[in-house]
């Protein structure tokens, strides 16, 4: 067993943050090196803080550790002040459980949950001492893996990725290690045949295995290479998992001993959001909903209060507020807490719904501490939010916000899009309006309150309806800031806050992207560009720089409109969703029509249930109070094909 | 978006994050208070104070104390810490006061209390403590440290320390509240003993103030002529407080823990070294 431990230890002290590198967490898995197992080592591309509480590596982490033929650490990327101690000191990545260098393992598997961290899974590649690219490493190198919402669109890493998962990672995971077990007893098997054979599973996309040709800016066709008896599909679907019930994980949440984001027990209530937010990559992506049987959520909820000793329980979500009789399952936990009588706990919910009813579960839940309240309008006027399919009328936040001020809130906080489809000045303005609107209703009830309007450029991302649209420029993006700066200056209590136009340029062109993408993205990191996440290191000129080496323009690829026809570099991949139903919704979407959730209404045939035979799982059949997106809005529905609505309870019954 | 973006892009207007607090409905309640002692080994050396303190409000919840709470919207455990271990030291004498709503049984609880921390953390002894007993921020006038000096012989050391240890004056540039400034710092140095070889160098022991010009190891080390990278493991032996001139710990251990090699140096220069019963005494404890 190796361990680079006696080579770090002495160079923590010279670092910022050491506790990022000891491991330790509660929960953690002692399963210790063992050369009989199949070996994975989960590694989030950014910092510790920022990765450890990512529930899809814990997920997979303990899935892979229950299994007895398999084992997995966790790494992370370090900080810049490690990362040039380790290279001056030889010292390689590794993982924060035995300090094993990652090149031991099998398997290196990336979560990749944001465009602008890719050079860091780069750059963790190369401390490993693995060769970035795919077609350099050879059968003593560990396979480099990723999964994620970002791999939605894989092919700006297509060249540095063996392989790469589709959607839900529960079931794959295990197939996955299952092949690789199998591939152990062959010793014959080469590299080539392994990557053959991970082809074969449904949702593995093995890049190598396709060839890509060009038509000028865009892609003529994404084809697998290969004679017939080491084919690969022409189309990879997403996986699904029908019912989260199956799925208690993560069972023993892991609890740091240093602080990090989100540092509270998260238990995911359901999976999938049917509202149909035509900019929402994360809602189009996962459906349809699949919500956990209230009495599991409970017992996961005291379990892991109980175990962690934390404080605060998040319910997560996409909009946790949808969940069925999300009040009564608040009114149990708090309840179970009060019983447990172990101090106050607090619940709250990642993302609140627009609308008074939000805001009293909010005051219900943060009885341990009150944190800032957060709504999502996303845009500025009805118009605009009839086009996104965001439908809250402005009574609706107005109502929202007075109820917040009302129960002792004083700062709230609006997130806001800018850089939408057919979006005019006064759209963009309106979101001052909206706040300073807010603003005058929270002093009625006291004079310090505030409102944090919060706006990021959109990025088109694949598989929404949205994928057609061109981005804003930079400079766009830029002016609609500077109307909103000059717009707020003089309102009292309005507090803007924007996102980095230059950096929603990159992360246009690592996420909207064609492979001829990586060489950009390998150049930004060979020059230094590593956490483009984080301000302090971003740099946008890396990137043009490298764009125009490769001979590439951010017009091709990030700012043009796309048709139809044309074929989309993710084109040979599926998320579930028809084409033709993202390309309606593009059209609807245009001429201001809304469409309601399908959970409550017929269904439109995305593609996401009846493409793979499974349904919504919901308790209660009944959209929640206050209606479809809490408008009660009548809206025109879509193409009706019934599906039958399973309760999680027949659902039950059905297969026993 | 989401709660967790990093910082980018820009703000105007913005303004401090505050909260009103609630009055205090509550009519003052008996209290009851507890101090424990902990030991601080290995890996979780390089955590730091806030993350300990953090730990130790998780793991009173899982043993489920009857922890007193502030009042407000953000409703705190009370407790609180003696002074703060620099990230990447060592210490075998930390302590935590815990404000508690009734009494518990003191029986096994350092046991259970171990069992609910990570680690390297370990709870040594726990006592309950009189209401009005001086806070440990407040007590504590001094602390020993256990000092790992790489590739230096005993003789080398010896002689280091004996000219400072001799030296009448030490005026030294310090930095405090962001000012550089130039104190006599020799009366800050209570004590140095070198302990012995090691491995990789020699220990010394350092008895260091805490009060009006309190030195670090770290100043210490740079103030003897030690380069950085010759700074080995760091340890926090003991805290000393002072009541009524009298020199004690906060909490005597009942039977030294291993770790504690550095017991019996400076043997003059705290007379009363068996205060179990002081301690005792001091707190009132039945
Ligand atoms: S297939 Fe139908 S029911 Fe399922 S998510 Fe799509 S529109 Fe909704």
């Amino acid at each position: 067993m190796t361990t680079v431990w006696p080579q770090l230890e002495p160079l923590l002290p010279r670092v910022q943050k050491p506790a990022r590198y000891i491991g330790c967490e509660d929960g953690a898995k002692a399963k210790l090196p063992d050369p009989k197992l199949v070996s994975w080592c989960f590694t989030y591309p950014d910092t510790y803080e920022v990765g450890l509480p990512n529930q899809g590596l814990q997920i997979l982490y303990e899935i892979i550790n229950e299994r007895p033929d398999a084992r997995a650490d966790r790494s992370y990327a370090p900080w810049t002040d490690l990362e040039e101690l380790m290279r001056s000191h030889g010292v390689p990545l590794f993982s924060v459980e035995h300090h094993t260098p990652c090149n031991e393992f099998d398997v290196i598997a990336f979560n990749l949950s944001a465009e602008l961290t890719y050079t860091n899974l780069l750059n963790c590649v190369d401390l490993a001492g693995v060769p970035v690219r795919t077609a350099d490493r050879d059968d003593s190198h560990p396979l480099i893996m990723a999964g994620g919402h970002c791999t939605y669109n894989p092919e700006p890493l297509a060249d540095y990725l063996d392989a790469v998962v589709l959607g839900d990672g529960e079931e794959v995971v295990g197939e996955i290690t299952d092949v690789l077990v199998k591939h152990r007893s062959q010793p014959n098997a080469s590299r080539a045949d392994l990557l053959v054979a991970l082809a074969q599973i449904e949702s593995v996309y093995v890049p190598s295995l396709y060839e890509v040709t060009y038509d000028g800016p865009s892609v003529a066709a994404i084809t697998p290479i290969g004679t017939e008896a080491q084919s690969a599909p022409s189309e990879i679907e997403k996986r699904t998992v029908a019912d989260l019930a199956d799925w208690p994980y993560p069972k023993q949440q892991l609890a740091p001993l240093t602080e990090v984001v989100h540092d509270r027990l998260n238990v995911e209530v359901f999976r999938g959001c049917t509202r149909g937010c035509r900019f929402c990559q994360a809602g189009m992506i996962t459906r349809p909903v699949r919500e956990r049987p209230a009495e599991q959520v409970r017992t996961m909820v005291a379990e892991g209060l109980e175990r962690t000793g934390y404080d605060e329980v998040a319910l997560t979500s996409l909009s946790t507020a949808d969940f069925s009789d999300i009040a009564d399952v608040v009114t149990d936990i708090i309840d179970d807490g009060d019983k447990a009588d172990k101090g106050p706990v607090s619940v709250s919910l990642p993302s609140l719904r627009v609308d008074a009813f939000g805001v009293g579960i909010a005051t219900q839940l943060q009885r341990a501490k009150r944190t800032g309240l957060t709504f999502a309008p996303e845009a500025g006027t009805w118009r605009m939010r009839q086009i996104i399919n965001k439908l809250i009328r402005e009574e609706d936040l107005y109502e929202a916000v007075d109820a917040a001020f009302a129960n002792g809130w004083i700062r709230v906080k609006l997130y806001f899009l800018i850089g939408l489809p057919s979006e005019t000045d006064e759209d963009t303005l309106g979101i001052a309006e909206l706040a300073k609107n807010c603003v005058a209703i929270g002093k009625k009830y006291n004079n310090r309150a505030s409102v944090t309007a919060s706006v990021g450029g959109f990025v088109p991302k694949p598989f929404t309806p949205f994928q057609w649209f061109g981005q804003n420029t930079q400079e766009e993006l830029q002016r609609k800031v500077d109307l909103l700066r000059d717009a707020t200056k003089k309102m009292r209590g309005v507090n803007l806050k924007w996102h980095d136009p230059k950096a929603t340029l990159a992360e246009g062109i690592a996420s909207r992207g064609d492979r001829r993408i990586g060489p950009v993205i390998e150049q930004v990191w060979r020059n230094g560009g590593t956490f483009q996440e984080w301000s302090e290191h971003f740099n946008l000129d890396l990137w043009l720089d490298a764009m125009a080496d490769h001979g590439l323009t951010v017009e091709d690829a990030v700012y043009r409109h796309r048709t139809e026809a044309e074929f989309l570099p993710w084109e040979h991949l599926s998320a579930g969703l028809h084409k033709d139903f993202l390309w309606q919704d593009w059209q609807d979407s245009l001429a201001e029509v809304g469409l309601e959730d399908c959970r409550w209404t017929p269904c439109y045939d995305c593609g996401a249930c009846t493409g793979y035979g499974i349904e919504h799982v919901v308790a209660s059949a009944k959209p929640p109070a206050g209606g479809s997106q809490g408008t009660g809005q009548d809206l025109a529905s879509g193409g009706a094909v019934p599906v039958v609505l399973l309760t999680s309870s027949e659902r039950q019954s059905a297969t026993a | 978006m989401s709660e967790g973006d990093k910082p980018s892009g820009g703000e105007v207007n913005a303004q401090p994050e505050d909260e009103p607090k609630k009055p205090n409905l509550h009519a003052q309640r008996d209290r009851f208070f507890i101090r424990v002692r902990f030991s601080e080994f290995g890996k979780v050396r390089f955590i730091s104070h806030r993350d300990v303190a953090r730990l130790f409000e998780r793991a009173l919840r899982k043993l489920g104390l009857p922890v007193a709470y502030s009042e407000g919207f953000s409703p705190r455990p009370k407790l609180s810490f003696g002074l703060a271990l620099s990230v990447g030291y060592e210490s075998d004498a930390e302590y935590l006061d815990v404000e508690l709503t009734e009494k518990v049984d003191l029986k096994g609880l350092a046991q259970r209390f171990t069992d609910a921390m990570p680690n390297g953390i370990t709870v040594t002894e726990i006592i309950e403590l009189d209401a009005g007993a001086a806070s440990l921020q407040q007590a504590i006038v001094s602390c020993i440290w256990h000092i790992e000096v790489l590739g230096m012989s005993i003789a080398e050391m010896e002689a280091i320390t004996a000219s400072t240890m001799a030296a009448t004056e030490l005026p030294t540039e310090r930095v405090r509240k962001g000012k550089t400034k130039v104190s006599d710092v020799r009366p800050s140095i209570l004590g140095i003993e070198v302990v012995g070889p090691t491995e990789n160098g020699v220990a010394i022991a350092a008895h260091l103030a805490t009060e009006q010009l309190s030195m670090r190891p770290s100043e210490l080390l740079v103030l003897l002529g030690i380069e950085p990278d010759q700074e080995g493991r760091i340890t926090r032996t003991h805290q000393w407080m002072n009541l009524d001139g009298e020199r004690c710990e906060p909490i005597c251990l009942s039977e030294p823990s291993s770790k504690n090699e550095t017991r019996d140096v400076f043997p003059g220069a705290f007379e009363s070294t068996d205060s179990d019963t002081q301690a005792d005494e001091l707190h009132g404890v039945s």
